[in-house]
């Protein structure tokens, strides 16, 4: 996270600073049902980005006023903790966050079924407790699995990754480096099974051409994210499920 | 090919369960008909239904139902109640007298006051308006004893078991009563705390092995273990 530039992002054999190829990503890990007091949580560590998520809900809104009578509200709060980046961040939401808590929600709430909850809410918190670029994709993964985790009816799990350009080369998932220093990014939330684009934003330039090709990187991404998000969710039981085959095969076994 | 997945199986929301000619059970739903999970849990084929049998999930609630709730509000004419599902419930004054409500004469929180535990029933719900119980009825009212644990509402089920095999068991070996919330609290009150502690180990085992199967044997067999060595405990201090 050293806010030197470096000379070079990307060296001569396409290796990025921290070793990865072009279209690799970070190494990624998703742990479900982190927090005892939400209804569903979920944290994940995708390279140096460290974000927490916790869902509350379907509840009964407060203040009143703001229900919906044909469906739930999502309302959606994403956070950067004062000491997420390099420089002390005030604790205020700032206006970045403010947008990302926007574009956060309209992102997920094509994946959540709430007209089944008319006059509910659904409130999700997104806390970065270390940002190194991405932020906001991984947050929305993180949110997804959270909202799954909380035992709401989704269409889908909402994947979200981002491409861009450094240096001329397309590369996927940058970091605050790469972005800063880079030409274009690109973050973009999918939904599979609907084969859906829920979130789709681009600082920079690219060419008609590239803009396609980056898309494709970043549906790759997202590909590759669901299955992350799939095997956390399926873990949190197949751990008991094992231990009790286990058990079963070891009596079986004795007899 | 129409089936994607095998009984019992694993599934997270999203995953394409089957297609064409099945129908879209309990939390599934259907799209250009492909039938897709929503929830997290084991999904089962019966049939020609397809449906997910969730892992954890929140009380929704249905008439008839009986709830275990807690009383957050007295107002005018009634109580508000909190049944841990998405909308507070409404319990009405006449719905708790037997007689007509006189404003004037019934003192409503001498009845059930802010904090009570209420055994109630629902006797209407829809979408567009909150649940309204009900405590005229054998078995409901307010609860003066026990103690009331929480799991998850999909769970209730097992508890109950096949033909109310696992909870009869349960009130069998542990000798306490146990009246279960369909909205995930269950009430058990025995003879000492002793008999409750082994009641609610006994529950959270179900709780948490609920996606296992033969859990009513494991569960007899825990219990039996338990008094066992309650009793040789016992008999040794007896002796001495």
């Amino acid at each position: 996270m050293s806010q030197k530039k470096p000379e070079k992002l990307i060296d001569e054999n396409d290796v990025r600073l921290d070793g990865r190829k072009l279209n690799e990503m970070r190494p990624i890990k998703i742990e479900v049902g982190v927090l005892g007091n939400a209804d569903g949580s979920a944290y994940i560590e995708q390279g140096k980005n460290k974000i927490l998520a916790a869902v509350y809900g379907p509840k009964e809104v407060h203040p009143k006023h703001l229900a919906l009578p044909d469906r739930a509200v999502l309302r959606c709060r994403y956070h950067m903790a004062p000491f997420s980046v390099e420089e002390r961040k005030s604790p205020a939401p700032s206006r970045r966050e403010l947008e990302l808590s926007k574009v956060i929600r309209e992102c997920l709430e094509p994946s959540i079924f709430t007209e089944y909850y008319p006059r509910t809410s659904i409130d999700l918190f997104i806390e970065v407790l270390q940002a190194d670029g991405g932020t906001r994709c991984a947050g929305i993964t993180v949110a997804s699995v959270a909202l799954a985790d909380a035992g709401i009816p989704m269409r889908d799990l909402v994947n979200a990754c981002a491409a861009g350009k450094v240096e001329g080369r397309l590369v996927l998932d940058l970091t605050d480096v790469e972005d800063k220093g880079g030409e274009a990014d690109m973050p973009l939330a999918y939904m599979p099974s609907a084969n859906a684009i829920t979130l789709l934003q681009m600082d920079g330039m690219l060419t008609g051409e590239e803009f396609e090709q980056v898309v494709n990187l970043a549906l790759d991404g997202c590909k590759q994210i669901g299955q992350i998000q799939k095997e956390a969710l399926r873990s949190k039981y197949v751990v008991a499920k094992e231990a009790e085959t286990e058990k079963e095969e070891a009596e079986a076994g004795e007899k | 090919m129409p089936v994607f997945y095998e009984r019992k199986q694993l599934v997270t929301p999203g995953d394409l369960l089957a297609e064409n000619d099945y129908l879209a059970g309990e939390n599934t739903h259907k799209e250009n008909g492909r039938i897709y999970a929503t929830r997290v849990g084991l999904v089962n084929y019966e049939d020609k239904r397809v449906f997910v049998v969730a892992l954890k999930s929140f009380y929704v609630p249905m008439v008839e139902d009986t709830v275990i709730g807690k009383v957050v509000e007295v107002t005018l004419g009634g109580w508000v109640v909190d049944i841990r599902a998405p909308y507070l419930a409404m319990l009405r004054a006449s719905d708790a007298l037997e007689r007509p409500f006189k404003p004037q004469k019934d003192d409503l929180p001498s009845l059930f006051d802010a904090g009570d535990m209420l055994i109630a029933k629902i006797v209407a719900y829809d979408r567009t308006r909150d649940p309204l119980l009900t405590v005229l009825e054998r078995g409901l009212g307010k609860i003066t004893r026990g103690q009331i644990i929480e799991i998850t509402p999909t769970k209730i089920p097992r508890v109950i078991g096949k033909q109310g095999s696992m909870i009869s068991m349960l009130k069998q070996e542990t000798g306490c009563q146990i009246t279960i919330g369909q909205n995930g609290r269950i009430l058990i009150s025995g003879k000492s705390p002793e008999d409750e502690r082994l009641a609610v180990m006994a529950i959270r085992k179900i709780e948490q092995e609920a996606h296992t199967t033969g859990l009513t044997d494991r569960v007899t067999e825990m219990l039996k273990k338990e008094k066992g060595e309650k009793e040789v405990v016992k008999n040794v201090t007896e002796e001495t």
